[in-house]
């Protein structure tokens, strides 16, 4: 790790004009919270950390550091996998910490203004009141806040039906580098201009300090259920799952996990779930009462259809919250099996599942390393976790390049290097993998078109045409495999 | 006509374009040419209606990716025959009326506020930027968050940025029924019983206001539907199919009018605007046609006020700011993102803003 950077002495006696000092952090003790996000394996202190709690502070701030050119990195609950708060180490780190009042529920327009520091869950037990809630859920959904979400295009189980983040705000007021602030989007459906709003979603702080976030609410749902399914055959659970879609049904979520998902699962939470199985699914349904009732029964028949060894339906709400409990303790399980493992994030078109499984499975075995799936398999977002122990040398870089290999394949067979993570810090070199040097440049164009100085978070999300070069990825684009020879179905 | 790529055509002409520095009239069926601000004449027409053709469609994943010319008619006869559908309900505007300038227009019809709009749908594109190199964004997949949603800004941009060579949308199942039922109300009570729906777990899928009454269309499975019925009071309307076709292709005698049209957008809450005209209500009051004879600077004062916004939508005068004008920081950006895209300013020049 780089020793600590020298200080900008100038810069930081003009920010103690602006923040009292409680809220300016420059000693490393105070600094080491801040020193990595959710992906741990990368670390850096910043040069400072500051804590606005204004709008106005936050472009003073800005502005500040534009005249001082010094690189900005904004971070929200720090929950991201993909290392996009990676703070720098000449940099200063914006934490919207303090941002954290919901500012109005508005059931009327079923909408929500929020500050970016709020909570993903807040949101919903606030509007629950009302009969609302906001329906992205990403699994850190209890610490996660807004911000962090639109930056990060945040998904969760539920997108297929309910759609990421994107789909689910209206309208953000954002700081850019020169302290302008902006409103992006509105309180109405939609805005006059280009869709900034889509732009600003999945940035990464790569486009503006995210001040203000406006989401849509949704009506709860009256009932939700869930089934599960075993399967003896992770391809007769992949086609169960099309089955269902095809039966004309979307399910609120659709999720699968393989044999050592399951195992790690049920040792850990006792879910009920069948330890013998190779697949298990869960799916659940909601809506009004009638639909849920008329969907259970036709999916519990697709799915018999589809070859299940087993298929339960909850029997009551607890039950249901323990189906649920296993898969979304699948993370936590898994770190319980192994001393270190490493959760990847890529999106294959569905229809591709069984080879993708497949040639992991022997990826797994060449490199010696287990690999356990949980997979959202409604809208294609695979999770495969690389059990790896960090104290054995060589280990992680093993493991980093078994992930590179998992999500080349990912690419290679049309599909994504990232469905919900970020690109950030960590799949940076992949993105070489994905897109070409003249779309590259168009990200770098639109990066321009808001930050043309190039300070905020610098170094992530898109990789400069040189570090492409240096990375020498060959370069696979959507569907164009590079290995024609392999075995397709 | 047959299905073809002609991309590598199309590419020539837009670097002759470039090379000559020619401005460039994207051009499809011809059947949103109303919108917007007028094209110069000085502008060269370039056809993408022969681009055409659905590339890629597997119900199961939910996914159908065609070329820019493609007519709709024949995506939604193919979704038909699968049992699917586009869920934002585009209206057509006319009878070619073409995936590409779709997109490119954002239009979404009744079911927008329920199931989402134009932009909400888009996977991904092929896009032929102002530089004449062929790009690709997103993909056809539903959840994609590696690089900027490039492929979501294309939705609205009239394009200025580019020529739709592809889009990948997604696409959703048929609902197994629908009924609309209708109750005359006024303007006032019709806002507040369509905003009152927003938070109800009902399976309503499109909510306007229209003739004195308050339509709302409900749709799921057949139980669904029954069920539904029994919470939300009204007579059932007779062929509600037409009707939502007719509202959504402006078909309906209240847009047999010469004058102009304004499309309003506000919160759906909002009580009626006191603005002198015509109104219809769409999208559970979040949508406000109007004919009016006040000019757009009175209109937009009114409406600015209660946090919307106006463009011009039907006029027999194109020029001037059709569009609802962005605040100074903000056009800069527009422009930079524009000349990042089209950097000789060839594509559909000044369509939505007098210099992007």
């Amino acid at each position: 790790m780089p020793h600590h950077y020298k200080k900008n002495v100038a810069l930081i006696s003009s920010l103690q004009n602006l923040l009292p000092p409680e809220s300016i952090l420059t000693d490393a003790e105070d600094l080491r919270p801040f020193e990595c996000d959710g992906l741990a394996v990368y670390r850096q202190l910043p040069m400072v950390v500051v804590l606005p709690e204004t709008i106005a502070q936050v472009q003073s701030i800005m502005r500040l550091c534009y005249e001082h050119k010094v690189p900005v990195v904004a971070r929200g609950a720090g929950t991201g996998l993909s290392g996009g708060a990676l703070p720098l180490a000449e940099g200063l780190l914006l934490s919207l910490a303090k941002f954290k009042r919901i500012l109005n529920i508005d059931p009327l327009n079923a909408m929500a203004t929020v500050q970016p520091g709020v909570r993903n869950l807040a949101i919903s037990e606030a509007a629950a009141a009302y009969g609302l809630y906001y329906a992205p859920d990403p699994s850190s959904q209890i610490a996660c806040t807004i911000g962090g979400n639109v930056a990060e295009n945040s998904g969760g189980v539920h997108c297929l039906k309910y759609g990421l983040t994107v789909h689910n705000i209206l309208m953000l007021k954002v700081v850019t580098m020169e302290g302008d602030l902006l409103t992006i989007g509105a309180e109405t459906l939609d805005s006059p201009g280009y869709d900034l709003l889509a732009l600003m979603t999945g940035s990464e702080g790569m486009l503006g300090i995210i001040v203000e976030v406006t989401v849509k609410l949704l009506a709860k749902p009256e009932r939700a259920q869930v089934v599960l399914a075993a399967f003896d055959d992770v391809v007769k659970a992949g086609e169960a799952v099309g089955a269902i879609i095809a039966a004309g049904i979307i399910p609120a979520g659709l999720e699968m996990m393989d044999k050592l998902a399951i195992q790690a699962a049920e040792d850990f939470v006792h879910a009920g779930y069948p330890r013998d199985a190779e697949a298990i699914l869960l799916c659940e349904l909601d809506g009004t009462d009638a639909e849920v009732s008329e969907f259970i029964m036709l999916v519990r028949k697709i799915l018999t259809n589809s070859g299940a060894i087993e298929v339960r339906t909850a029997v009551d709400e607890a039950e249901r919250q323990l189906f649920w409990k296993g898969r979304k303790s699948a993370f936590p399980a898994v770190g319980r099996i192994s001393p270190d493992y490493y959760c990847m994030d890529g999106t294959i078109p569905r229809r591709h599942l069984p080879l993708v499984l497949r040639r992991i499975s022997e990826m797994s075995a060449e490199f010696g390393l287990p690999v356990a799936n949980v997979f959202h398999a409604g809208d294609g977002n695979l999770h495969p976790l690389i059990l790896f122990d960090a104290n054995k040398a060589g280990e992680l870089e093993r493991t980093e390049e078994l992930g590179n290999r998992i999500l080349q394949l990912c690419v290679e067979v049309g599909g994504t290097i990232t469905g919900e993570h970020g690109v950030g810090i960590e799949k940076i070199d992949q993105m070489c993998a994905q897109f070409h040097s003249s779309e590259l440049t168009q990200f770098h164009g639109v990066k321009a078109a808001f930050d043309p100085s190039g300070l905020l978070n610098p170094g992530k999300a898109i990789p400069t045409l040189h570090r492409c070069a240096e990375f020498g990825a060959m370069h696979v684009h959507h569907g164009q495999l590079a290995h024609p020879e392999l075995e397709r179905f | 006509m047959s299905d073809q790529d002609i991309s590598a055509a199309l590419q020539q002409q837009v670097l002759k374009a470039l090379q000559n520095e020619t401005p460039l009239d994207i051009r499809g069926s011809g059947s949103k040419t109303f919108l917007g601000n007028a094209s110069p004449a000085t502008e060269l027409p370039i056809n993408i209606s022969m681009h055409r053709g659905i590339v890629e469609y597997d119900p199961r994943e939910l996914v159908l990716t065609a070329r820019g010319g493609t007519p709709l008619t024949q995506i939604e006869s193919v979704l038909t025959e699968a049992g699917q559908m586009l869920a934002f309900e585009p209206p057509h505007f006319g009878n070619g009326a073409t995936l590409g300038g779709t997109i490119a227009c954002a239009l979404s019809g009744p079911r927008r506020p329920y199931s989402g709009s134009a932009r909400d749908f888009v996977l991904g594109c092929k896009l032929l930027n102002g530089r004449g190199e062929i790009l690709r964004f997103g993909g056809q997949v539903m959840k994609n968050v590696a690089g900027y949603d490039v492929s979501r800004l294309m939705a609205g941009a009239y394009g200025t940025l580019g020529i739709l060579l592809e889009v990948s949308l997604k696409v959703l199942p048929r609902p197994a029924a629908s009924i609309t039922v209708t109750r005359e109300c006024s303007a006032a009570e019709a806002i507040e019983s369509m905003s009152t729906l927003l938070s109800k777990p009902y399976p309503v899928d499109g909510a306007c206001y229209h003739g004195d009454h308050c339509h709302v269309r409900i749709s799921g499975s057949a139980q669904a539907v029954k069920e539904a019925h029994t919470k939300i009071p009204g007579d059932v309307m007779p062929d509600a199919e037409a009707f939502w076709y007719a509202l959504r292709e402006h078909e309906l005698p209240f847009f047999h009018h010469s004058g102009t049209l304004y499309r309003i957008m506000v919160k759906p809450a909002t009580p009626p605007l006191d603005i002198e005209g015509s109104w219809l209500l769409d999208w559970g009051g979040a949508l406000r046609w109007l004919y009016s004879h006040e000019d757009v600077v009175t209109i937009r004062h009114r409406v600015e006020r209660v946090g919307g916004h106006v463009s011009v939508f039907r006029s027999n005068d194109r020029a001037g700011e059709l569009f609802q004008p962005l605040p100074a920081p903000l056009l800069a950006i527009h422009q930079r993102i524009k000349t990042s895209f089209d950097p000789k300013n060839i594509f559909n020049r000044g369509r939505i803003y007098a210099n992007l």
